[in-house]
C-alpha cells in the first residue's frame, strides 16, 4: 500500500500522484530484469528530466522547481519504492549540481545550471578516491593553475553515473594543507577524463559505479566553484543534502519491500490461515511498518529544518542513520516473511536487501554518522525552537 | 484550431467498485477518481493536433465536484482551460441524457474538432462519440489509431478487426481514439503549476441550458432494479493426458463454443 503523506500543497500533491503513476507504469515493469542485466536506465532519467524532477529542490530562475526538501524528498521516496537505482541516481545527479548552485558566481549560474537542471544531462559528484573515502581530506588528485587553466591529474573511485554522467562535480587537492581542495565542475567530454569498467557490486546494479581517470585533463579556471581551498566546506555542505536524499531512498526501498510482504502475508496459508494471522510473524510486521514510518519521519523532521533554513546537518546524519539501519532490517526481515521464496531471484525482496546494504555505506558511513552526532553532541547547546512561518502571528 | 476533449472520471480500476444501496447507481464516492485511460490519449492527441496546427485545447468534463481533481489533470498536461459540467441533477444520467447534456454545453462553447476515449471504463457503452456526433449534426470518426487534419479534411485510420479502415470527414467533426493512437506524456511539475492559473468555467445544469426532463436519473430509459456480486470462479476442468489429450483438450473448447 502506497504512503499516506501530507504534502504541503495541492501541487506537491498532484506531483506525487503523477510520480507514483510514473513508478507503477514505466519503472515497475522494468526495474528486476534491468537490475538483473545490470542495465542503466538512463532513458527513466531523460523521462524524470523532463517532467522536473532532477531540478526539483532548486530555484526556479535556474531552471529548477523551487520545491522544499520536505516536497523533493517525497517524490525521491516514491520513485524509491520502485526502483532504487533511480532514486539514488536522483539523488547524486542533485547533489552534483549543489555546489555551482550554493556556491557559484551569478554568471556561473546563468551559464551552466539551465542545462543542469532542465533535466537533459546527468551529474556526478566525485569525492572518494581509492585511499579517501571515509577521510576524503585525504585525497591526492591535483589541480595545478597554469594561466587561465586547471590541470587535474588522479583517481576518483566509485563515483555513480561515472563515464555515463554529461557533468562531474570534481574535488581536487589544490594545496598541500590537509584540506587545501578546490570544487571543479569537470565536462564529460574533457580531454583525458576516462572511466574504468563499473564495478561488479553486490546490489544497486542498475547504477554504474566506475573509477574516473584524470589525466592531464585541463579546464577553463572559470570551471573552479567558490573559492580555491573552499572545496571540502562545499563537498561536505552537499553531503548533508545528499544524506537526505539517501535517507528518503532507504525509506522508499524500505517501504516497497514491506508492500511486498504483507501482501504475501495476507496470501501465504500455513496450519489453516494465512500467515499475517500468526502473531509471531504479524508482530515481525508490525515492527516493519514502523521502522518505516520512524525512518520517514526523521527524515520529513530533518528536511523541514533545512526548509526553514535551520542548521540541519545533525539531524541528516541520524535520519541517514536511521533510515539506512531501518531498510536493513526491514529487508532482511521481508525475506524472513516469504520464506524460501524470499531467498529466490524470483521475488524482489532479495534484491531490495543487496539495495539496502549499500545505503548504510555511501555518503559517509553509518560509523561517520555517528561520528558526526557524537561530536554534534559534544559541541553544541540546546537547539532553539523553530516556528514554520515565523513572522506572521 | 479550437479542439474540445470530452475527459470523464472513473472510479481506479484497481480498487473495489460498488453501486450505491440507494439508487443502483455507481458509488462514485467509494473509489478514488482517476482519468478514463483512454481519454488521456485522447489528451495528447489533441495537444499534438494543437501542437502541430495551433489553436487552443478545452477540457469538457461532466462529474460531480471531485471531477475537478481529473480536470486539473489534463491542464496539467497542457490543455489551456476547462469547462466543468456540475449539477445533482446530472447524477444518473444515462448514455442518451449524458450525450443530451454535453452536446448542448458544447453548442454553447463551440468547438472545430471534438476528440473523446473510445470507451470509458466504468460503463463503457462505447456509444458516446456517436450520439454526440448525431446530436450535434457533424462528422462521426470513431475509433482512431491516427489522425490528420488539413485544412477543414480530418483523415483517420479506423481500427477493424481486419487492419484499418481511411475515413475522411471535414470539420467540424467528433472523433474517438483507441490506446495505440500515441503514447500520452506525463504532467511535468512546471505543467502542474501552470494547471492552478488555467481558467476552469463551471456551468450548472440551468447555466447550461439543460431540459430538466432530459438528464438525471428520471429521465433514463432503462433502471437498474437489483445488482449481484459475480458469482465465484467455478474450479478448472483438468484434462488428463493419456495420449487423447488434445482431442479432449479440442472437444472441452468446441462444447464451449471457442473452437
Ligand atoms: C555503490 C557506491 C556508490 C558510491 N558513489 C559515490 C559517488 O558518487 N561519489 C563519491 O564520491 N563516492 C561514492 N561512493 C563512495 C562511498 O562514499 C565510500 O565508499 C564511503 O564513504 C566509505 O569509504 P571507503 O569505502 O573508502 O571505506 P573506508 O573509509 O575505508 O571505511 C572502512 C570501514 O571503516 C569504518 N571507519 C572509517 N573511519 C572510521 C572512523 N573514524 N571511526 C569508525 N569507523 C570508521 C567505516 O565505517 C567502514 O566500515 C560510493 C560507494 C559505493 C559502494
Ligand atoms: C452501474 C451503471 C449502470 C448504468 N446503467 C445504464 C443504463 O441502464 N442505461 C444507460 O444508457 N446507461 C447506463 N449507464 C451509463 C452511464 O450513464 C454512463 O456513465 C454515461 O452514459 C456515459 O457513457 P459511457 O461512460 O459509457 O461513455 P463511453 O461512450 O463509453 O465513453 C466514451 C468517451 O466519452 C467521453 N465521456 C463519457 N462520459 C463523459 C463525461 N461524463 N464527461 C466527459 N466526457 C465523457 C470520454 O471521452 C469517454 O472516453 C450506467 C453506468 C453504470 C456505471
Amino acid at each position: 500500500m502506497p504512503a499516506s503523506r501530507v504534502m504541503p500543497t495541492r501541487e506537491s500533491a498532484d506531483l506525487i500522484e503523477v510520480v507514483r503513476d510514473l513508478a507503477a507504469r514505466e519503472l515497475a515493469p522494468r526495474v528486476a530484469k534491468a537490475e538483473e542485466d545490470e542495465d542503466f536506465p538512463r532513458d527513466v532519467f531523460t523521462t524524470l528530466g523532463a517532467m522536473g524532477v532532477l531540478g526539483l529542490p532548486y530555484p526556479e530562475e535556474y531552471g529548477g522547481g523551487g520545491q522544499p526538501y520536505e516536497v523533493y524528498l517525497q517524490v525521491l521516496e516514491e520513485i524509491a519504492r520502485v526502483w532504487s537505482s533511480v532514486a539514488v541516481g536522483t539523488s547524486v545527479h542533485v547533489l552534483s549540481c549543489f555546489g555551482l548552485v550554493g556556491f557559484g558566481t551569478e554568471e556561473q549560474r546563468r551559464a551552466w545550471l539551465p542545462d543542469m537542471l532542465g533535466g537533459g544531462l546527468l551529474g556526478a559528484y566525485c569525492l572518494s578516491e581509492p585511499h579517501a573515502g571515509s577521510d576524503p581530506a585525504a585525497m591526492t588528485t591535483r589541480a595545478v593553475r597554469e594561466g587561465d587553466e586547471y590541470v587535474l591529474n588522479g583517481a576518483k573511485a566509485w563515483t555513480t553515473h561515472g563515464g555515463r554522467a554529461d557533468f562531474y562535480q570534481v574535488m581536487a587537492r589544490t594545496s598541500d594543507e590537509r584540506t587545501g581542495i578546490s570544487c571543479f565542475l569537470v565536462p564529460a567530454g574533457a580531454e583525458g577524463l576516462s572511466a574504468d569498467p563499473p564495478e561488479r557490486k553486490m546490489g544497486l546494479t542498475g547504477s554504474p559505479t566506475a573509477t574516473m581517470r584524470l589525466d592531464n585533463v585541463r579546464i577553463p579556471a572559470d570551471r573552479r566553484i567558490g573559492e580555491e581551498g573552499g572545496g571540502l566546506r562545499i563537498a561536505l555542505a552537499a553531503l548533508d543534502s545528499g544524506r537526505l536524499g539517501i535517507a528518503a531512498a532507504a525509506t522508499g526501498l524500505a517501504q516497497g519491500a514491506l508492500d511486498v510482504a504483507v501482501d504475501y502475508a495476507r496470501q501465504r496459508t500455513t496450519f489453516g490461515r494465512p500467515i499475517i494471522e500468526h502473531q509471531g510473524l504479524a508482530f515481525l510486521l508490525a515492527d516493519m511498518e514502523a521502522a518505516v514510518q520512524s525512518a520517514r519521519a526523521m527524515t520529513l523532521h530533518a528536511a523541514r529544518l533545512k526548509d526553514l533554513g535551520r542548521p540541519f546537518g545533525r539531524e541528516a546524519s541520524i535520519a541517514k542513520m536511521v533510515a539506512t539501519d531501518n531498510a536493513m532490517k526491514v529487508t532482511t526481515d521481508a525475506v524472513q516473511v516469504l520464506g524460501g521464496y524470499g531467498y529466490t531471484r524470483d521475488f524482489p525482496v532479495e534484491r531490495h536487501m543487496r539495495e539496502a546494504k549499500v545505503m548504510q555505506i555511501f555518503e559517509g558511513t553509518n560509523q561517520i554518522q555517528r561520528l558526526v552526532i557524537s561530536r554534534a553532541l559534544a559541541r553544541d547547546a540546546g537547539a532553539p525552537i523553530g516556528v514554520a512561518g515565523a513572522g506572521q502571528d | 484550431m479550437n479542439i474540445v476533449v470530452c475527459v470523464k472520471q472513473v472510479p481506479d480500476t484497481a480498487t473495489e467498485r460498488k453501486l450505491r444501496s440507494d439508487d443502483n447507481t455507481l458509488d462514485r464516492d467509494a473509489a478514488d477518481g482517476v482519468v478514463n485511460e483512454l481519454d488521456e490519449y485522447a489528451v495528447e492527441e489533441a495537444l499534438r493536433l494543437k501542437e502541430a496546427h495551433g489553436g487552443e485545447v478545452t477540457v469538457l468534463t461532466m462529474g460531480p465536484d471531485k471531477a475537478a481533481d481529473t480536470i486539473r489533470k489534463a491542464l496539467a498536461m497542457g490543455a489551456d482551460k476547462a469547462v466543468h459540467l456540475v449539477d445533482d441533477a446530472l447524477h444518473g444520467s444515462d448514455a442518451l441524457s449524458t450525450s443530451y447534456a454535453m452536446a448542448q454545453t458544447l453548442k454553447k462553447i463551440g468547438f472545430d474538432l471534438v476528440i473523446l476515449g473510445s470507451e470509458s471504463t466504468d460503463a463503457r457503452t462505447g456509444v458516446l462519440a456517436a450520439m454526440l456526433a448525431e446530436r450535434l449534426g457533424v462528422a462521426q470518426l470513431t475509433l482512431a489509431n491516427k489522425v490528420e487534419v488539413e485544412g477543414s479534411a480530418v483523415t483517420i485510420q479506423r481500427v477493424t478487426d481486419y487492419g484499418y479502415d481511411k475515413v475522411q470527414g471535414s470539420l467540424p467533426a467528433v472523433i474517438s481514439v483507441v490506446e495505440k493512437i500515441n503514447e500520452p506524456r506525463y504532467p511535468s511539475f512546471k505543467g502542474i503549476m501552470a494547471a492552478k492559473k488555467k481558467p476552469v468555467q463551471k456551468l450548472g445544469a440551468a447555466e447550461a441550458e439543460l431540459a430538466a426532463d432530459q438528464i438525471g436519473l428520471g429521465a433514463a430509459w432503462s433502471e437498474v432494479t437489483e445488482a449481484a456480486a459475480a458469482p465465484p470462479r467455478a474450479a478448472g476442468t483438468v484434462v488428463k493426458d493419456e495420449g487423447d489429450g488434445g482431442v479432449k483438450t479440442a472437444d472441452f473448447l468446441s462444447s464451449k463454443k471457442f473452437i
